[in-house]
């Protein structure tokens, strides 16, 4: 025989489980539908959860080979990598083949964990806050507002899409420096640096990471 | 004054070089004197500001700085008042005082404290209300990246603060330590930012340059509005294409837009 606080905690997992079910079924059966486009709230939403992420790895403490690790989950998790990394490649991107798309976007991710998460550490004692979001042209811009020890407040602002199937930013703005931008210059003079040969660029990228 | 905007308005970008672009016809040599500023970040500079960070403790270098800072406050308000920047002006004038005597002569910024931060303004800044162009992108030798407009405006800011004309010549001299702590302070405190640009990107000018017109066009624009509802529509028009071919058109550019 049960006792009532077992059946109790038996009913309310069936609850739960059913509930998960219909909203999964929802969810999937919604999904495509207008109802449930990205809006303001949602890009918010999204940027919330990133700037939490990011808050919990610089207050966790843990060695930089792990917070570099955690930053490339962060990454790849909200935000679109092939999209940015495709930009990055610039026109170049038109004579890859898809090995070597597929092989840039991978290293690529690498990088920019450890190169923005080297900044990152700069934020540590420090913390973002998300201001507010709006819509700019197809996408959504949402504005943080970064406030670092010993340092006056600065601008983070992150673009959102969901172009990718996703909800996703595919760009951030730190004092107006545009990522995609310095990105696609600094892939852009590597590729330059080599003769324009993608290969080599990778395997030279992949060494940075 | 007004030949003062007729000298900043120099070199006329071509008409086809928007406000989104790099206008940079002295590259030839800036590079070189970017070769300069490099080496001399990695023999003097660096090499400084590690030790000034590894000697100093954390306090006293916040201590320097903030002294630093307060005594170019004055020179902040002139421009303030020149642009006929009130409220900049006023919360300025009011940071220098609350500095001075609470913040015992600048080495406490107790004005942060009650939530008040400086806003930033040089000569350079008043130039651009007053109309003047940008101009071509610089590397001044020591300095680093600037553009014709602010290259004259650091010119000018040597005479924009009242202090250097009341301080008596040893005074000065402080002042002017004080500053150079700061820079090498801060040079220790970013270093990693630093030398992930000056010394470990595949073209350091390019990023260089990059970053600062950027930053220094953020500021100046002050809020990304204006910035957002122009290049947005060009590159609606000019479609994807142009997005791809040159990489400095649009900052804001649709990565979607194919």
């Amino acid at each position: 025989m049960p006792t009532h606080t077992q059946i109790h905690t038996l009913n309310s997992f069936n609850r739960r489980a059913t509930l998960g079910l219909i909203a999964g079924a929802l969810g999937v059966a919604v999904r495509p539908g207008a109802a449930w486009a990205l809006d303001a709230e949602r890009a918010k939403v999204l940027v919330d959860k990133v700037v939490a992420d990011i808050n919990a790895v610089i207050s966790s403490g843990r060695s930089e080979a792990q917070m570099f690790r955690d930053f490339e989950r962060i990454f790849a998790k909200y935000a679109d990598v092939p999209t940015i990394a495709r930009y990055a490649l610039g026109v170049d991107a038109r004579r890859a083949s898809a090995r070597q798309l597929s092989e840039f976007t991978e290293v690529f991710a690498r990088y920019m964990a450890v190169k923005y998460g080297k900044r990152f550490r700069e934020f540590i004692g420090g913390r973002i806050e998300v201001d507010r979001a709006r819509k700019v042209k197809s996408f959504y811009e949402v504005r943080t507002t970064a406030h670092l020890r010993g340092e006056a407040p600065f601008a983070v602002t992150f673009l959102v899409s969901d172009r990718s199937g996703a909800d996703k930013f595919f760009n951030m703005f730190i004092e107006g420096i545009n990522m995609l931008l310095t990105e696609r210059s600094e892939i852009g003079a590597m590729l330059d640096a080599r003769g324009g040969d993608i290969d080599r660029m990778i395997a030279d990228l992949r060494k940075v990471g | 004054m007004a030949a003062v905007v007729g000298l900043a308005a120099c070199t006329a970008p071509d008409p086809s070089v928007t406000r989104g672009e790099i206008f940079d016809p002295y590259e030839e040599s800036n590079r070189k004197t970017h070769e300069f500023n490099r080496a001399l970040d990695k023999a003097l500079v660096r090499p400084a500001g590690n030790a000034y960070g590894g000697v100093i403790p954390q306090g006293m270098q916040e201590n320097v700085g903030n002294f630093a800072e307060n005594l170019s406050a004055p020179g902040m308000i002139t421009n303030n008042v020149l642009q006929g920047d009130a409220r900049g002006g006023a919360i300025n004038l009011f940071r220098f005082l609350i500095n001075s005597t609470f913040g015992f002569g600048g080495i406490i910024d107790a004005a942060t404290e009650f939530g008040v931060n400086v806003e930033y303004t040089d000569f350079g800044e008043t130039l651009h209300v007053w109309g003047a162009r940008e101009g071509a992108y610089i590397e001044l030798p020591i300095l680093g990246p600037s553009t014709e407009r602010d290259a004259l405006g650091k010119a000018v800011d040597l005479f924009t603060n009242p202090l250097t004309y009341v301080l008596s010549g040893s005074d000065r001299r402080y002042s002017r330590a004080a500053g150079v702590a700061k820079r090498l302070g801060e040079r220790n405190r970013y270093g990693d930012t630093v030398d992930s640009v000056l010394h470990e990107s595949a073209d350091s000018y390019a990023q260089a340059r990059l970053i600062y017109l950027q930053s220094r066009r953020f500021d100046l624009g002050g809020d990304m509005d204006a910035l957002y509802a122009d290049p947005y529509a060009k590159s609606a028009d000019a479609g994807a294409e142009n997005a791809y071919e040159d990489p400095y058109a649009d900052p804001y550019a649709d990565p979607y837009a194919e």
